[in-house]
């Protein structure tokens, strides 16, 4: 008897632990949520339980973001932006990681560190310097000078991450190819490149994910609504004066959201999995 | 198939010398073997001739021809690496067809190599199979099938029997061995396994620090190793190495330790020897002891044929008669090297 309750006050705490971390973590997007489908009425009667809808779900600010602002010009902005960082992060990181992890010894090891440590300068520190750049190039109040700045932290990462994962390939199938009749970056295209799928995948989606979020550089060097992406658009054209349109915002960040749930949900595996088993023993 | 030919070969990594100047004549067809012990240069020494390192200095000929300057993909070599370098992303099928890929032969003609490659290392029925989903054995085959089907100017491999378990190894052994007369191919094997090199090499070179030390067929290196690191290196038990009293080393492999009356002739050398400990193998009893009057850095080992010695006449701490002949003692001088005579 004893034994059994020992055994269920374990599993209680156990489950009373995980389900304040599910909680912790799932909140804000449950707030999100329903505050995107609230009716302002609802909103704003301080009467009400917060926690709940009081008055019926309704679809009107999905409908005024639709109708009444640049909503889809900003996603359309951000996908954008998304797309050609991403592409110009693997085109660069991916090389440069190989190159780190293959053509230098130790001294590979140490120039790894150091272009990640670039990464850890924060942009609140970098806007100054890079908005002369931006300046000097004409690209001020334009969506592409994101697309020029956004590759600046997003490269030192992805190269070091590749980095890791390139120095865990096995180099006997690259040599193996060299022997074969490849040339060193056949070797590169045809063997290491197909093995790292999971970790270009992760790439992609990191990437993807921090240009979708970023907000410091966005607001420093775009201010034409048209030109803004997403994450910008939603917080600085719904917040007009102290007026805050939470419905319209939690809307906005919603839709903005679920892409993203999707890819990591669909990529998860292939995060994991690698599938270089059998290569070598 | 082609000759290949390395001339005073040196190789240093950052001032040490991993290969120290090897010249080494492989002619057409044979099966030479490289044996070492581990970080002696041997496996370097093969990467060099497939082109993966490039040489500090020295030449290196393939049929012929200096390929000092020539790109690994143009050698014509082919390499069997020791965890095979299978490529995991494509089938059997087009493991073995890459090298044909990469030298944009016709797809008919791929396809016929293919199935003559397959076919001769009898691994037809895998052909759609990934290697992940291949046996040890048969991810051998599938990469020796890879580096024959080019029909290279030599094959090259880098201990590819150290992943297979021990009864695996053995009718490994006989495959590639068999298979290289049939389609006698210049090889060159690298290995640290001696008994692998005594089986399979037409001859074998024995390397250290990235010296070769002696080349010539298995008979050659074990019965008249070219000094002591050959003559430790090769037998198991190793040669026995005693100091001579007028300087140099005597050396004597343990089987011809015999004890005095199993020696009828009369040309040999006496020793006394005590037992100390015996070992039962079945085949054989190997003794270990010391003889008196020489001074040996190792135990004196004496393995003898247990039929012939009843258990209790060789009693541990005993002093007994023992004998070698003398065409079996080896001499070295000094300094290691082997002398013909005293």
């Amino acid at each position: 008897m004893s034994r059994f309750v020992a055994r269920s006050a374990r599993e209680t705490g156990f489950f009373l632990g995980i389900a304040f971390f599910v909680i912790l973590a799932a909140f804000p997007f449950y707030w999100m949520v329903i505050t995107a489908f609230k009716q302002n009425s609802d909103l704003y009667n301080i009467a009400n339980t917060p926690f709940w809808f009081n008055e019926p779900p309704t679809l009107d600010h999905i409908k005024y973001l639709f109708s009444q602002t640049l909503f889809t010009r900003w996603l359309l902005n951000s996908l954008i932006i998304g797309l050609c960082v991403t592409a110009i992060t693997l085109l660069t990181a991916v090389p440069a990681g190989y190159s780190l992890a293959r053509m230098t010894s130790r001294r590979g090891e140490a120039l790894g560190i150091f272009i990640f440590l670039t990464y850890l300068v924060p942009p609140t520190l970098l806007f100054l310097p890079l908005s002369r750049i931006i300046a000097e190039l004409g690209l001020q109040n334009s969506m592409w000078s994101l697309v020029l700045v956004y590759p600046t932290f997003t490269i030192p990462f992805c190269s070091w991450l590749l980095m890791g994962f390139f120095k865990a390939l096995p180099v006997e199938i690259e040599e193996a190819a060299i022997v074969d009749g490849c040339s060193l970056f056949g070797a590169f295209i045809k063997m290491a490149v197909p093995l790292s799928v999971p970790a270009i995948l992760t790439v992609v989606i990191f990437t993807f994910t921090l240009t979708l979020q970023e907000f410091v550089y966005a607001l420093t060097f775009v201010s034409s609504s048209d030109q803004k992406p997403i994450t910008l658009g939603v917080s600085t054209d719904l917040i007009r004066g102290d007026v805050f349109f939470w419905g319209e915002i939690m809307a906005g960040a919603l839709i903005a959201a679920i892409p993203v749930a999707i890819a990591y949900n669909l990529f998860l595996d292939r995060f994991i999995a690698g599938i270089t088993g059998g290569a070598v023993k | 198939m082609a000759a290949v030919l390395t001339r005073n070969i040196v190789k240093t990594f950052a001032d040490v010398a991993a290969v120290n100047g090897i010249s080494l004549n492989v002619p057409d067809g044979e099966f030479m073997v490289l044996l070492g012990p581990s970080g002696c240069g041997k496996t370097t020494f093969l990467r060099i001739i497939c082109g993966l390192e490039q040489q500090t200095s020295g030449d290196l000929l393939i049929g012929g021809n200096v390929v000092n300057d020539i790109p690994p993909r143009a050698r014509g070599v082919a390499m069997m690496f020791q965890s095979y370098g299978l490529y995991p992303h494509y089938t059997v099928r087009n493991n073995i067809a890459f090298p044909l890929r990469t030298q944009r032969v016709s797809r008919d003609e791929i396809k016929k190599k293919v199935e003559w490659a397959s076919q001769l290392l009898g691994i037809d029925h895998l052909l759609d199979r990934r290697p992940r989903q291949l046996s040890g054995g048969e991810r051998q085959r599938v990469a020796l099938a890879r580096a024959l089907v080019r029909e290279p100017t030599a094959l090259l491999l880098d201990e590819p029997l150290s992943n297979l378990d021990a009864k695996l190894r053995t009718s490994a052994r006989q495959e590639i061995k068999n298979f290289q007369q049939r389609v006698h191919l210049t090889t060159i094997h690298v290995t640290h396994d001696q008994v692998e090199a005594m089986g399979m090499g037409d001859r074998i070179a024995v390397i250290d620090h990235g010296r070769v030390r002696q080349v010539g067929t298995p008979t050659e290196i074990y019965q008249n190793p070219a000094d002591l690191f050959v003559a430790t290196f090769v037998g198991a038990p190793p040669m026995n190495i005693v100091t001579r009293n007028g300087g140099g080393y005597l050396g004597f492999r343990p089987e011809n330790l015999l004890p005095r009356r199993m020696i009828e002739d009369d040309a040999a050398t006496e020793f006394s020897f005590r037992v100390d400990r015996s070992e039962y193998l079945g085949s054989e009893r190997i003794v270990y002891g010391v003889i008196d009057g020489y001074e040996s850095k190792q135990p004196i080992t004496a393995k003898l044929p247990p039929a012939h010695v009843a258990e209790d006449s060789i009693r541990p701490g005993e002093w007994h008669e023992f004998a070698v002949k003398n065409s079996a003692l080896r001499h070295f001088d000094s300094s290691g090297r082997h002398r013909t005579r005293n």
